[in-house]
């Protein structure tokens, strides 16, 4: 067999090395799963989980990216169905060019279809639309017990579905889904954007504007004193042709294809510190709009504005970076300011803070998003204390009832996982009868007890 | 399996009762460290200071002078807490020169202790942390072995074959996901050392643990403590040998 490779998440830290297999049907993904070894097997995908879903220490990872073909789109009853494969990015573009758009996308197109399900990821209108299991229709999943079966979100098999949404690749290899798609008419948004001047203004005005489909806020953590938590928010809908420049109208559903930049290979460790972290976010906030309505934007800028910059993970230097993603229920915005004041105090550089409303959830036993708020941001591993900081952030997150994503956490304690997931003994049962003999691990699998 | 911030759920030392290993130890059991096993002949008891920490620690009988056995203890300690995240190999002798030369069988016996016994259990080490695709073995090696000095070269000359043998078995294990890191103290004031003069550039066992947690934390291969021991041991092996023999302790 072929020798080790090593694997990190998209954060670049905690490598460990793996066995690596490219299957591009469904029957080698079965044969690689009969021959894991006693380490274990794993899928993975485009390898954007932040930290350590999509490694496996000693086993056989599948890579999946080569799962691919044709895309079929059924217009007539709005589904389209796909190989695991295919980046949402790339089945985002196929459908737009036919008039269509995926119900949810997330912030990078470079995530896959199998691991849009395993991460049962969300996007910018969560509140409307909840998240991608909301719109599987179905799914192919191979199982580690040798058998190819196909689920739906209801009817006899659909535990085994709801454990495969948010299981974290950990219930079997999905090869195939069907997903809901929605009609539009154009290849673009229309954003309105508003500067909040602090934390309070912020939620205030994004608990105001409910209504828009599509709602996001950037927030600057590094702004001291009373600027702290101020923002950049932007809230959309698909725009109509009505509302597009003339130039445009004759085909809107037509994109010109944007320049992509590229992070430099290497950069120092310290390239981004409070100070280089503080002025961008400055300059983020002050290049912003104080208030701007309906400007159109490419569907793709705006769904994926990180896309445009290749490797940008990279710039956090060789130790790599820690994602930090929680939601709280609605009425715990305390924890959410305690939080931002502790970062500011700290003078911890977090860039590309996100802050999100949540809406309604799926029955992924392991699903992350809950109703409520929703916060992100990027922070470099190496920072001296930012073990006990975020420790003590978990802590305040489970007392709140909320709790951390597991596709982006790479350091939690076992313990605070399991008490912010209290349906993890229900999904056990569920993926003991997909995986009776446990082939299915992952770091995060084994760092988190989640097997 | 170490995490994005550095700390570990379990760790082994071998040499369960030296105050170097386990002040090592407690440094990642403050880290976050969870399960630890002290491995040592005849088993060792939990220091209080480790179980008060949260930590639950399992004893391990090992015996550095029975290579035959020590893949079977490195199995054994996986069967107590699973994977081994650190590993740290901190067993040894010192005793005194005049004893060696005057008994040349308890030299050899003390170099078994300090090289050949270092070679079966880090291999063995080295065996199950390439088949777990992660973790790290920290060898403590000592300045004594950088270049052997006339008062302690049976000590020495052990700890210089230890220091490369850890550094191939770095290398050997490059891309496997494991890693070794070698630690060069200087003089550290223990019980084993209670018997030698005071060196200059000391490290207490404490800095030698921190000295250890950094060099975990940045990826570093070799770490010394403290670290003016490298440029002053880098002009040490440039010295002429005329002079080298005539130095003091």
């Amino acid at each position: 067999m072929n020798r080790p490779t090593l694997l990190t998440g998209w954060g670049r830290t905690a490598p460990t090395a793996a066995r690596v297999v490219r299957p591009r049907t469904a029957a080698q993904v079965a044969d690689a799963l009969a021959q894991a070894g006693p380490r274990g097997a794993l899928p993975r995908g485009l390898g954007r989980s932040y930290g350590d879903a999509a490694q496996a220490a000693g086993g056989l990872v599948l890579d999946c990216r080569e799962l691919t073909g044709p895309v079929r789109l059924d217009a007539d009853r709005g589904t389209v169905t796909a190989p695991a494969g295919t980046a949402l990015g790339r089945l985002a573009a196929h459908l737009l060019r036919r008039g269509h758009v995926l119900p949810v996308l997330p912030g990078t197109g470079y995530v896959t279809l199998g691991g849009a399900i395993a991460a049962d990821v969300h996007g910018k209108n969560h509140h409307r639309d909840s998240s991608f299991g909301a719109h599987v229709r179905s799914l192919t999943l191979v199982t580690p017990d040798g058998r190819t079966r196909v689920l739906g979100p209801a009817g006899a098999d659909a535990d085994l579905f709801w454990a495969t949404v948010g299981g974290m690749g950990l219930t079997g290899v999905v090869t195939e889904a069907t997903v809901a798609v929605r009609p539009v008419e154009t290849a673009h948004m229309r954003v309105d954007t508003d500067r909040t001047g602090d934390l309070d203004a912020t939620l205030e005005l994004m608990s105001r504007h409910g209504d828009a489909p599509y709602s996001v806020c950037w927030v600057d953590l590094l702004a001291r004193g009373r600027a702290l938590g101020r923002g950049v928010l932007t809230r959309a809908h698909h725009a109509r042709p009505a509302d597009l420049p003339r130039a445009l109208r004759a085909d809107p559903l037509r994109l010109n294809p944007s320049p992509r930049l590229s992070a430099p290979p290497w950069a120092p460790s310290g390239l981004l510190n409070r100070w280089t972290a503080g002025a961008f976010n400055a300059a983020r906030f002050h290049g912003a709009p104080e208030r701007r309505r309906g400007e159109p934007q490419p569907l793709p800028s705006f769904f994926h504005p990180l896309d445009a910059v290749r490797g940008w993970n990279r710039m956090y230097g060789p130790h790599g970076f820690v994602q930090y993603q929680f939601v709280v229920p609605f009425g715990a915005e305390d924890v959410l300011t305690r939080i931002a004041r502790d970062l500011s105090r700290a003078g911890t550089p977090s860039f590309l803070a996100v802050l999100k409303r949540m809406g309604e959830p799926t029955a992924g036993p392991l699903s992350f998003p809950r109703p409520g708020w929703s916060l992100a941001m990027d922070l470099p591993a190496a920072l001296p204390g930012l073990a006990g900081l975020l420790n003590g952030f978990d802590e305040r997150v489970l007392d709140a009832g909320g709790r951390l994503y597991l596709a982006k956490d790479s350091r939690a304690r076992a313990e605070t996982v399991h008490a912010m997931y209290p349906a993890l003994p229900a999904w056990r049962e569920v993926r003991a009868r997909a995986d009776p003999a446990g082939v299915l691990v992952s770091d995060l699998a084994r760092r988190l007890r989640l097997v | 399996m170490r995490d994005s911030v550095g700390s570990v759920r379990t760790v082994l030392l071998l040499g369960g009762r030296s105050e170097i290993g386990l002040a090592v130890v407690e440094r990642l059991v403050r880290d976050g460290a969870r399960e630890v096993v002290l491995a040592a002949r005849g088993g060792t008891a939990a220091p209080s200071v480790l179980t008060a920490l949260g930590a639950t620690v399992h004893s391990l009988e090992f015996d550095a002078r029975a290579p035959d056995t020590h893949t079977a203890t490195v199995e054994r300690a996986v069967g107590l807490v699973g994977d081994l995240d650190v590993v740290v190999d901190s067993f040894g002798v010192l005793g005194e020169q005049a004893d060696y030369e005057a008994d040349p069988a308890s030299a050899a016996r003390a170099a078994a202790v300090n090289y050949t016994g270092h070679v079966s259990v880090g291999l063995a080490v080295a065996a199950r942390l390439r088949e777990q695709g992660h973790g790290a073995l920290v060898v403590v090696s000592s300045v004594a072995g950088v270049r052997v000095r006339r008062f302690n070269f049976v000590y020495g000359s052990a700890k210089a074959g230890l220091d490369g043998f850890a550094q191939g078995l770095a290398d050997s294990l490059h891309g496997s996901g494991a890693r070794v890191l070698v630690v060069r103290p200087g003089y550290v004031p223990t019980r084993m050392s209670a018997h030698v003069e005071p060196a200059p550039f000391p490290a207490t066992p404490g800095q030698v643990a921190d000295a250890v947690a950094a060099g975990l934390r940045s990826g570093a291969t070799t770490v010394w403590a403290p670290r003016v021991l490298q440029p002053v041991f880098a002009g040490m092996r440039l010295m002429p040998r005329a002079l080298w023999r005539r130095l003091g302790r």
